[in-house]
């Protein structure tokens, strides 16, 4: 569904990426992994059109999306839940939510959407008219993850959901990542966490200064010895 | 300035009332505010506060000067029936003109926060100001809510000019004995807080009003001045915000 050519770019005059090819069939979970400073985030970024400095392909269901404006990639489709978070602190959770589905604005739907995100995270039921920004991290990544479910997307964009996390949320995470995917939504997940993203997603690439320097199946990558040297610390 | 000339012209050609004519001020300078944020001040809106502060000052000139030359130097103001009428309760002497007013602004107050707590574009507009980036990524389009955002803010000076005009008489440079009064009343609230303006303006007010009682009116901004350094000192982000 999901098919980046030839990516490069970066944030000035200076590549971060350098020709990266990635692939999403629908329902796949798939993961990027390496180390800070791969580029990892920048691929994500690149798909929802804040990564100020583009080339390459990225085709979704046969559409080149490769230089929408950021504020019309939601509607496509593809929801992101970027590094850090990124709540609207000072508005409650159920606003949060709200802006979710910006792109779609009609009651119904919306209604629909948002009792699946407090089915999948209860707890943000309990807090929705508490401000995002005195939630404890996990609930925050709780309303990230939410909010990108809003609109309904066909992919979801997950950038490191479990950094700063206690590891009893970690899994957590965990489940609510492999619940939306049984659900139908494709995964796109970046990772530092490689263990965690292995044993979530069902192929994977290892992204090296801005390249790809291997791609399998997770189980695979979970064997091969450079893999667990590198990044699984075994 | 802007809005004042815009009833008192619909008061002098089609004779309305300014505070009924308030809301067409609001939506003639709403446009113009939209369209000089996206001709304008769009560009400079990561530039240095100096950038920032040489364009809207030099903007000001140009609108002072175009008004000098299209309006001339004359006082303006209008003829109302309850212009000199006031109400009485007790001892205590309400002119009309101000009470309709504050009425008004009450009015335009509950709007904008209705608008911004319930709306789409109220919610949008709080989102691109709290994290523009994150507000993209969930589909805002960030430069089009800071057109609406900076309308609605000129817009509502418009209203405000607006309502004031049956006991203030426009000139081209009226907008400069209102800035430092408006920059206490933000700052004293709380910069970014529209609760904290509210408060601030009501703060002003009635610290102006009670200080004439007290003291000879013509120093009540020393008074005024002199609470609001002391509130700084104890608050310094403004009465309704946290540092």
């Amino acid at each position: 569904m999901l098919k980046i050519e030839n990516l490069s770019g970066g944030y000035s005059e200076i590549d971060i990426l350098h020709g990266v090819a990635i692939s999403i069939e629908p329902g796949e979970t798939v993961t990027i992994i390496g180390a800070n400073t791969a580029g990892k985030t920048s691929i994500l970024r690149a798909i929802s059109g804040v990564l100020p400095r583009v080339v390459g392909m990225i085709v979704l269901d046969g559409q080149a999306i490769t230089h929408k404006p950021a504020h019309e990639i939601p509607a496509l489709g593809i929801g992101h839940v970027p590094e850090g978070r990124h709540v609207f602190p000072r508005m409650t959770v159920e606003d949060n939510l709200f802006m979710g589905a910006y792109s779609a604005r009609r009651k119904a739907k919306i209604s629909s959407a948002l009792e699946g995100v407090y089915k999948l995270f209860p707890r943000l039921l309990e807090r929705r008219k508490q401000m995002a920004g005195s939630l404890s991290g996990g609930e925050q990544q709780m309303v990230a993850i939410g909010r990108a479910l809003m609109c309904n997307p066909k992919l979801l964009l997950l950038d490191e959901p479990s950094l700063g996390l206690a590891p009893i949320v970690v899994d957590e995470v965990h489940e609510a990542i492999l619940a939306i995917n049984a659900s139908g939504v494709s995964v796109l997940l970046v990772e530092q966490n490689a263990s965690l993203a292995l044993s979530v997603a069902s192929r994977g690439y290892v992204l090296e200064d801005g390249r790809v320097v291997l791609q399998d199946t997770a189980e695979a990558l979970r064997t091969n010895p450079e893999v667990r040297r590198a990044y699984l610390g075994i | 300035m802007l809005g004042m000339y815009a009833v008192w012209f619909t008061w002098s050609i089609f004779e309305i009332d300014p505070i009924l004519g308030s809301p067409l001020a609001f939506i003639i300078i709403f446009f113009v505010g939209y369209v000089i944020q996206k001709f304008f001040i769009h560009h400079i809106m990561k530039a240095p506060a100096a950038a920032q502060i040489f364009l809207t000052v030099g903007l000001m000139v140009v609108l002072e000067n175009m008004a000098l030359m299209v309006f001339g130097s004359d006082f303006r103001s209008v003829a109302v029936t309850y212009q000199t009428e006031s109400i009485h309760l007790g001892e205590i002497f309400i002119s009309k003109s101000y009470l309709y007013a504050f009425l008004a602004a009450l009015v335009i107050t509950g709007l904008l926060w209705t608008l911004l707590a319930t709306s789409w574009i109220g919610r949008a507009i709080r989102a691109v100001a709290q994290d523009a980036m994150m507000a993209e990524l969930v589909g805002v389009n960030a430069t089009t809510t800071y057109n609406i955002a900076f309308g609605l803010g000129v817009g509502l000076t418009a209203f405000g000019g607006a309502v004031i005009l049956p006991y203030i008489s426009v000139s081209p440079t009226i907008g400069s004995h209102f800035s430092v009064l408006m920059f206490t009343v933000v700052v004293l609230g709380g910069l970014g807080s529209v609760a904290g303006a509210l408060a601030g303006g009501i703060v002003v007010g009635v610290i102006q009003s009670l200080s004439s009682l007290v003291f000879p009116i013509h120093l009540q901004n020393l008074i005024l001045f002199i609470i609001f350094i002391a509130v700084l000192v104890v608050r310094p982000n403004g009465l309704l915000k946290e540092g």
